[in-house]
């Protein structure tokens, strides 16, 4: 099947079987290999990508449901080499650890300011329930996410 | 003191931009045009006689270039530290259903998954046994001999009957801990490729790898020399990493040694559950004996650790668990003894704690239970046992160094405001749906591998001829930090700015073995030996600096990037200084090593100094309980440890939050379920680890008691961390529901109908 879609900005035309995982097309034929497989059923959130803005598991999207859709990976969050924002948070916060998890709560964060720029910690935590992490205990997460998002009650209540 | 200019400083981790750009490559993320793929076939059944495996229909299939079985081992089918009884592929009998039967290389890895169905397999079942209670039994079938215990370690101190004679109450408890996973978020991968000389380089998420390497060796009949191992980014490891990375990458050396070609392989989320190992689930009893006072008289224990299938590290882990059985507390008479014991379940072996977990919990609700019994508030019961600078521990041995427990007991009290809480929380109206309570729990634990093996570890320092500085080590980096913390020790010494230090991966073609990067040793160790390392580098280039400024005064320093004097007058660039070194013919490249120091443990008596120094620590909670649901929310949770000397802070809150996160799993969510040794629970839809909305509001602690081994008097927080949380949840929803849990995990059911419900 061949199959025409926009990834990270850029025009992407693919030859797939319809049935091929949006995520082995991500890392295999693209090579966009920031995109993690940690369960291929939805539970653990390493492989959150962007389909036209909203976050999902790209384990569980199939090529057939991507035509002519948008999807932004973590390549696609560096703008010309220059970190985001929440990219640049996570290593600010000491968010990351072994950081296999982190290009998937990054997506999951990118999806949420994009739709609500101020959330409070209650919509930052329900917004990244599908991302595990089994190194930070998620708090740093929480503040990273709320130091771009403008909210400063997390860094004073440290220590 | 000396002001430090990169220790103790708010840094940011040294491998952070890889990891939130993508960039970072994990061994999943290997590629290569030529690459095979592997595949495993594994057991059907937990326990049988291999009679006969078939693979000429499979090697036949499309895209297949080599199927393997046991007969096709190079070397010898066997690896392991102790007891060297693992298998890379079954060949006498099968032992859980987590065993690998034959593998295959083909070039995609949906041919390599369909040719595993070609392979024809004849196993003969045999009895097997799933609980130690079972495989203790006389006449049980033997795994690997006649008896299925493989280890007994014991303590022995004073007289036991005294102890029990002179006691005013006594209790007798049994409590039970659960099967469980590591659950890092990356599933084991690696990448073998021939070296072209009859060597092979091996590329993955390895923790251990000069056990790896080892393992190899045997297996593949190579000298240690021609075989390399090189570490990709490793996405969590938590102690799991290691003989299972051993299994996969022997197989797939095996593969690519045969077929010529690179083989990777990939463990899915399921494989992963089925193969790696696990967790002990201990059975622990004990009777312990305290005067009216709360003196504690005497403590008898016996724990009894299922190992599953192979030997592996069990003997250390339950060495660890009887050494520290008496948990932080003096106890003038001790008998305990430890058992592991084999069944036909998967194996269990190296997680975060390493058989503390299990011992802390089982100690530190027997605790809570006895202040229960002589009417104390649990916080006194501690502080009055407590163990203090010079106390003498369970094993006799004489604690000489700087013993901050009674500040981690008091600091955490502090901070949660233990006495008032409790008395406000006892005067709940018993019968309202939601009821809050507040418990803690305690620990000490010995730092680095103690009596368990050579304590030993390396590292390069290379200055650059422009002063950029390259670091190499011998301990891994696994997620939890050791790269930035060696960077820091490197820029401080050198006088350098933590931005032109590079860690290069842990690879066994530079390092010397260094031993695993286990037992919260990697500060200790290998941030010692990178300070030697960095120390005559440095003693060099101020050796060259007098030289070049034609002066002997012998304080001059190097700082932010220059050669001062001792009056703190800049006189050399720091990156010119590196490039006359070179100039002059002097390499700033050195090797730094550093031993431990040494231990004694008298295994006949069950006594001796096991641990050269030790890390004390205390964690206290607040939950709630819905009464009608068994629901628990941690609400508060204060986590107070010793570290020695903190050199990153923001890696120790990490520790300490993610410790926490994982120890909370260990105590309300995480089992693995088995049924007649086959896994129930075998993906995160089951087995649950906490999520975003699990956390509590935490508060971290960090205790500076600088020890005078460690590197600054830096001593262990990774293990730590996770050790005393589940306890402290257990204790708190006790107080608040007045029914005592004393089986792991205090799930909906444990907690609601005190028991767990059996699927059917």
């Amino acid at each position: 099947m061949y199959i025409c879609l926009t990834v990270n900005g850029k025009p992407v035309n693919v030859t797939v079987h319809p049935g091929r995982r949006l995520v082995d097309v991500l890392r295999m034929d693209l090579g966009l290999t920031g995109t993690k497989i940690g369960c291929e059923q939805g539970e653990c959130g390493a492989c959150t990508v962007l389909l036209d803005g909203r976050a999902v598991n790209s384990c569980l999207v199939l090529m057939s449901q991507v035509e002519g859709r948008e999807v932004l990976t973590i390549e696609g969050l560096t703008d010309d080499g220059e970190l985001h924002a929440l990219q640049q948070a996570f290593v600010d916060t000491g968010a990351v650890q072994c950081g296999f998890c982190s290009p998937g709560f990054l997506m999951s964060a990118y999806a949420l300011l994009s739709r609500n720029p101020h959330p409070s910690r209650d919509e930052i935590v329900e917004a990244v329930t599908g991302n595990l992490c089994r190194c930070t205990g998620y708090r740093k997460i929480f503040q990273a996410i709320e130091r771009v998002a403008g909210c400063v009650a997390a860094r004073t209540e440290e220590q | 003191m000396k002001d430090f200019k990169v220790v103790g400083k708010k840094v940011r981790r040294v491998d952070a931009l890889g990891k939130v750009t993508g960039q970072a490559r994990y061994a999943a993320d290997l590629a290569d045009p030529h690459m095979l793929y592997g595949a495993v076939l594994r057991a059907s059944l937990s326990h049988a006689r291999v009679v006969s495996i078939d693979v000429s229909q499979a090697v036949s299939f499309p895209g297949v270039e080599a199927v393997l079985t046991a007969a096709d081992v190079p070397g010898r089918n066997r690896f392991g530290t102790m007891i060297p009884n693992q298998r890379v592929l079954a060949d006498d009998k099968v032992r859980f259903r987590g065993d690998g039967l034959a593998v295959v290389a083909a070039r995609s890895a949906r041919e390599a998954a369909r040719a595993l169905s070609g392979i024809r397999v004849q196993l003969e079942p045999l009895s097997a046994v799933f609980s130690p209670e079972e495989a203790m039994k006389r006449g049980a079938p033997g795994i690997h001999g006649k008896s299925n215990i493989f280890v007994h370690h014991k303590v022995r101190k004073g007289r036991i009957a005294d102890g029990f004679r002179r006691a005013d109450v006594i209790l007798r408890r049994t409590y039970t801990t659960a099967l469980i996973e590591h659950a890092y978020l990356e599933p084991e991968a690696v990448m073998a490729r021939p070296d072209g000389e009859g060597g092979v380089l091996v590329e993955g998420c390895v923790q251990n790898m000069y056990t790896t390497r080892r393992g190899l060796s045997t297996v593949l009949r190579l000298p240690l020399a021609k075989i390399r191992v090189v570490q990709t980014t490793v996405g969590g490891s938590f102690g799991g990493k290691d003989e299972v990375m051993t299994v996969l990458a022997a197989r797939a050396a095996m593969l690519a040694l045969r077929t010529g070609r690179p083989v990777q392989m990939v463990n899915s989320r399921e494989e992963s559950f089925h193969e790696s190992y696990k967790r002990h689930p201990y059975v622990m009893e004990y009777r312990i004996g305290a005067k009216k006072n709360g003196r504690l008289t005497a403590l008898e224990v016996r724990m009894v650790a299922n190992a599953g299938a192979y030997a592996t590290t069990t003997p250390f882990v339950v060495w660890r668990s009887v050494v520290q059985c008496a948990g932080p507390y003096v106890v003038p008479h001790v008998k305990a003894d430890a058992y592991g014991v084999y069944t036909n379940t998967v194996y269990t072996g190296a997680m975060r704690g390493f058989g503390s977990p299990q011992g802390n919990f089982g100690i530190e609700l027997l605790m809570d239970e006895l202040a229960g019994e002589l009417g104390m508030d649990p916080l006194d019961l501690r502080i009055l046992n407590g163990i203090r600078t010079g106390s003498r521990t369970a094993t006799g041995q004489k604690l000489d160094q700087p013993v901050a427990f009674i500040e981690t007991l008091e600091r955490s009290a502090r901070s949660i405001n233990w006495k008032r809480r409790r008395e406000e929380l006892d005067g709940q109206p018993r019968n309202a749906r939601r009821r809050k309570g507040i418990g803690m729990a305690a620990s000490y634990r010995g730092c680095a591998l103690g009596a368990e093996g050579t304590d030993a570890a390396g590292a390069v320092v290379s200055v650059q001829t422009d002063g950029s500085v390259i670091v190499w080590s011998g301990i891994a980096e696994v997620g939890q930090g050791y790269y930035t913390v060696i960077a820091q020790i490197t820029a401080e010494v050198l006088g350098v700015n933590l931005a032109d230090v590079t860690v290069l991966p842990y690879d066994t073609a530079i390092m010397s073995d260094s031993g695993p990067s286990v037992a919260s040793r990697s500060t200790m160790l290998g941030g010692t030996a990178t300070r030697r390392a960095a120390g005559r580098v440095r003693r060099k280039m101020l050796a060259e600096a007098r030289l070049i400024l034609r002066t002997k005064a012998k304080s001059m320093d190097l700082e932010r990037g220059w050669v001062v004097s001792s009056g703190g007058q800049r006189r050399m660039r720091i990156r010119d200084l590196a490039a006359a070194c070179f100039e002059r013919g002097v390499a700033l490249f050195e090797f730094g090593w550093y031993k431990g120091p040494d231990i004694h443990w008298d295994e006949q008596r069950g006594r001796g100094s096991p641990y050269f120094t030790y890390v004390y620590g205390t964690n206290m909670a607040e939950v709630e309980v819905d009464q009608e649901t068994g629901e628990v929310r941690v609400l508060q949770f204060v986590s107070a440890h010793d570290v020695g000397r903190v050199v990153n802070p923001q890696g120790v809150l990490g520790q300490i939050y993610g410790g926490v996160a994982m120890g909370l799993g260990y105590g309300l969510l995480e089992e693995v379920e088995e049924r007649e040794g086959r896994l129930v629970t075998e993906n995160f839809d089951e087995y649950l680890i906490p999520t975003s909305l699990d956390m509590p509001q935490m508060k971290a602690v960090m205790v500076e008691n600088p020890d005078r081994h460690g590197p600054y008097g830096a001593k262990s927080v990774g293990e730590p961390t996770t050790e005393i949380a589940a306890p402290a949840v257990v204790n708190a929803i006790c107080h608040a529901t007045g029914q005592r849990v004393r089986d792991l995990p205090a799930n909906l059911e444990r907690v609601l109908l005190g028991k767990k419900l059996v699927r059917t």
